[in-house]
């Protein structure tokens, strides 16, 4: 594997990573679930380019597949299967209720960062051959974080969904860097799985706004021990 | 036959029952009983293949199974069959509960329990670490809209809760699976158990490590493991009896085979400290709180999912207490809970037929009202507490007497005190449900006989087989592979 990289990679790639998280930030706190959607498709974007910088650095055509992969799957066919199933109701344009306000929630992110940071520190030091993880790797941590955080803040179905969404970005944002050869059985599986899950997630949202007439699930809480 | 194709012809089966289902909608209860019951002539064969060879794999090294995946294999495929028996007749019955006379999902129900069989199926049968992870996180896609069944408030509010917190789970695993996939491929090791294993010595241990707390967060989430175990009682409470058999008979154990699977992995890796701290920590946690939760439950649906809860904590901890609890004690616990549980469920189902309710404190003498039922609830109840002679006090006792056996006092102490606190929650339980004068009607006359579906009742009989005949009996190819399955845990070399 070739590990001499050009600067001109890695400045970019720390562009990308630096936007990567503006965006993530971006779909924790807009106030908006249609913004919350564009933050997440230009985030996917972002995946994109970074795939298709490390592929042309690492000269690594798998990454290729997964930055056609990624644009597919979570810029065109996420929006279009949300649309699909969800209905029109995510496109419009409303407020988003969150459980902490805009500045609180910057205050908790900013926290989480330092976690993720720590958390993958000592790994840095020995990953041979990956001259792009020290960028991707704390950020794609950071970014599993945040989207479990926008989960636990959000109190709309489509905002939870956003940042389950953002995880995954996360996650293969994280290990683009080190992994570099998914077999095509699991790239294509991969492919597949976000359509599903947001297609599955998007009916039960329009299942939820039908039974329920809302697409708020902060208030949903009967069930518990008494 | 060559034997190399039973993998993929495991998975073909639950796929075409699922296409048959969807073109014949009056039909489908049966295709999927038919697709359940050829699955598990397969899955037999399967497991032979393994007990014989060791290792069975097929197409390409697409499929791989082993002793451990066998063993896994064997409870999903019963389950999955009775599991579709039970549900010809108890799904009728639940008609008469909706005004319209059908629930809006019942035409959903069989395609959908085909392919959430199949991904659950995939789970042992694959050979990738990422078609592994993937085959995981839908099971929970796929059987959202199951626990949704009722499609009221309630139940969409479960499946909700259910889908968040296990596909949250499910993302923090990705980035561990990853993680793994880079520690594989650095050692020129594929990305397979195996490779794992081989690869274990020379990964850095900070990178094992962080990918194995990734893991018990992310898997822990869809096992139950306490403090993310919230959906899981919620999910039990709406989802029909046949959806939570295989929900918490061995849906959730899929997560839990990921975790024991790791720590072979983990035991090999001489820079990880002391891999069996984070069992037994994880899983006395979840022993310890499933069991105080057990006393206050007022659902028997919910008391059925905290045993469950507590069993996947039991797990854990076995696993941690070491190699010599892994063959009567990990594996088999793991085996024998898919079976009782699923029998647990069935009962608990037509409990709630016979009295119309799921609160325990408005339900008194069922075995009154329906004795196949009430005893089928006492059955599994004692069984799932540990109570001999069935399966699961053959694993318990093992795990309890080889924790002390071998000098590890407060765990094993303290796991022993759990089990009892749960096995008397759920004594005291039960008896509230099944003994004592049933209700009467308004006038005092007795309730009229309700009329139970025989298909369950015969799911729910045969249910009850495995769960007394594993406590005294194992056939002899069935205890080799229970041999197997636990050296496969065990660190060689």
């Amino acid at each position: 594997m070739n590990t001499t990289v050009s600067p001109l990679a890695f400045s970019l790639d720390g562009s990308i990573a630096a936007l990567f998280v503006v965006l993530g930030l971006g779909v924790m706190v807009s106030r908006q679930m249609l913004g919350s959607l564009r933050f997440f498709m230009w985030q996917s974007v972002a995946l994109t380019a970074s795939a298709l910088v490390l592929a042309d650095a690492l000269q690594a055509i798998n990454l290729l597949w997964v930055a056609l992969i990624t644009f597919s799957t979570k810029v065109i066919a996420v929006p279009l299967v949300l649309r699909w199933a969800a209905g029109e109701e995510i496109y419009g344009r409303r407020e988003v209720d969150q459980a902490l306000s805009i500045s609180a929630s910057v205050l908790v992110a900013a926290i989480l960062a330092l976690v993720g940071w720590f958390a993958v520190a000592p790994v840095l030091p020995i990953l041979h051959g990956t001259p792009f993880a020290l960028l991707n790797l704390p950020t794609g941590l950071i970014m599993v974080l945040w989207g479990a955080f926008t989960v636990a803040l959000r109190r709309e179905s489509v905002a939870q969904l956003m940042g389950l969404l953002i995880m995954e970005n996360g996650a293969f944002f994280g290990s683009i860097a080190i992994v570099h050869n998914l077999t095509v059985i699991a790239e294509i599986a991969a492919a597949v799985d976000v359509p599903i899950v947001a297609l599955v997630i998007g009916l039960l949202i329009r299942s939820i706004r039908r039974v329920t007439g809302t697409t708020r699930v902060g208030g949903m809480d009967t069930l518990h021990e008494r | 036959m060559n034997a190399s194709w039973l993998p993929a012809l495991i998975l073909l089966m639950p796929f075409v029952g699922a296409l048959l289902a969807l073109l014949n909608r009056r039909a489908a209860p049966y295709m999927t009983l038919l697709a359940a019951a050829i699955t598990l002539i397969l899955a037999i064969l399967a497991a032979l293949q393994v007990e014989s060879h060791g290792l069975l794999t097929g197409t390409d090294g697409l499929f791989a199974l082993d002793a451990l995946g066998a063993l896994y294999l064997l409870p999903v495929s019963f389950v999955y069959f009775t599991s579709s028996l039970y549900a010809i007749g108890y799904l009728r019955a639940r008609r008469q509960e909706h005004p319209a006379g059908t629930p809006p999902r019942y035409r959903e129900y069989f395609p959908l329990m085909n392919i959430f069989a199949l991904v659950i199926l995939a789970v042992p049968l694959v050979a990738n670490l990422a078609l592994m992870w993937i085959a995981i996180e839908l099971t929970t896609v796929f059987s959202a809209f199951l626990v949704a069944y009722e499609d009221r408030a309630e139940a969409l509010e479960a499946a909700w809760k259910y889908v968040v917190l296990t596909s949250m789970g499910a993302m923090i695993a990705l980035l561990g699976v990853l993680m793994l996939y880079y520690g594989t491929h650095a050692i020129d090791q594929p990305p397979t158990w195996d490779g794992l294993l081989k690869a274990a010595p020379q990964i850095p241990a900070p990178l094992l490590l962080l990918a194995f707390v990734l893991w018990l967060i992310g898997f822990g989430a869809k096992t139950g493991l306490v403090p993310m175990h919230t959906w899981l009682p919620d999910a039990h409470s709406q989802a029909p009896a046949s959806v939570c058999a295989v929900l918490s008979g061995v849906e959730t154990s899929a997560a839990l085979y990921m975790l024991l699977r790791i720590y072979p992995v983990l035991a090999s890796n001489s820079g990880v400290h002391d891999p069996a701290a984070w069992y037994m920590a994880a899983g006395l946690i979840t022993v310890g709180s499933a069991a105080f939760m057990l006393l206050q439950v007022h659902d028997f649906k919910r008391m059925f999912a905290y045993s469950t809860i507590e069993h996947m904590g039991i797990i854990l901890t076995a696993c941690g207490i070491g190699a010599a609890v892994h063959e009567q004690g990990t594996v088999y616990q793991l085996f024998a809970h898919g079976f009782t549980k699923s029998l647990c469920f069935y009962a608990a189902g037509l409990a709630g037929i016979v009295f119309g309710t799921q609160e325990i404190a408005k339900v008194r003498g069922l075995i009154s009202r329906a004795p196949a039922v009430g005893w089928a609830l006492v059955i599994g109840t004692l069984a799932i507490a540990g109570a001999p002679p069935f399966a699961l006090f053959l694993s318990e006792f093992e795990i309890l007497y080889t924790g002390f056996r071998t000098g590890q006092y407060l765990p094993t102490g303290l796991l022993t005190a759990f089990i009892v606190l749960a096995f008397i929650a759920l004594a005291y339980q039960a008896s509230r449900i099944a003994f004592g004068e049933p209700a009467t009607a308004a006038d005092g006359r007795p309730l009229p006989k309700v009329r139970l579906p025989r298909t369950s009742l015969a799911a729910m009989a045969m249910a009850i087989i495995p769960v007394f005949i594993f406590g005294f009996y194992l056939p002899p190819p069935l205890a080799h592979l229970v041999h197997q399955a636990a050296y496969l845990l065990e660190v060689h070399g």
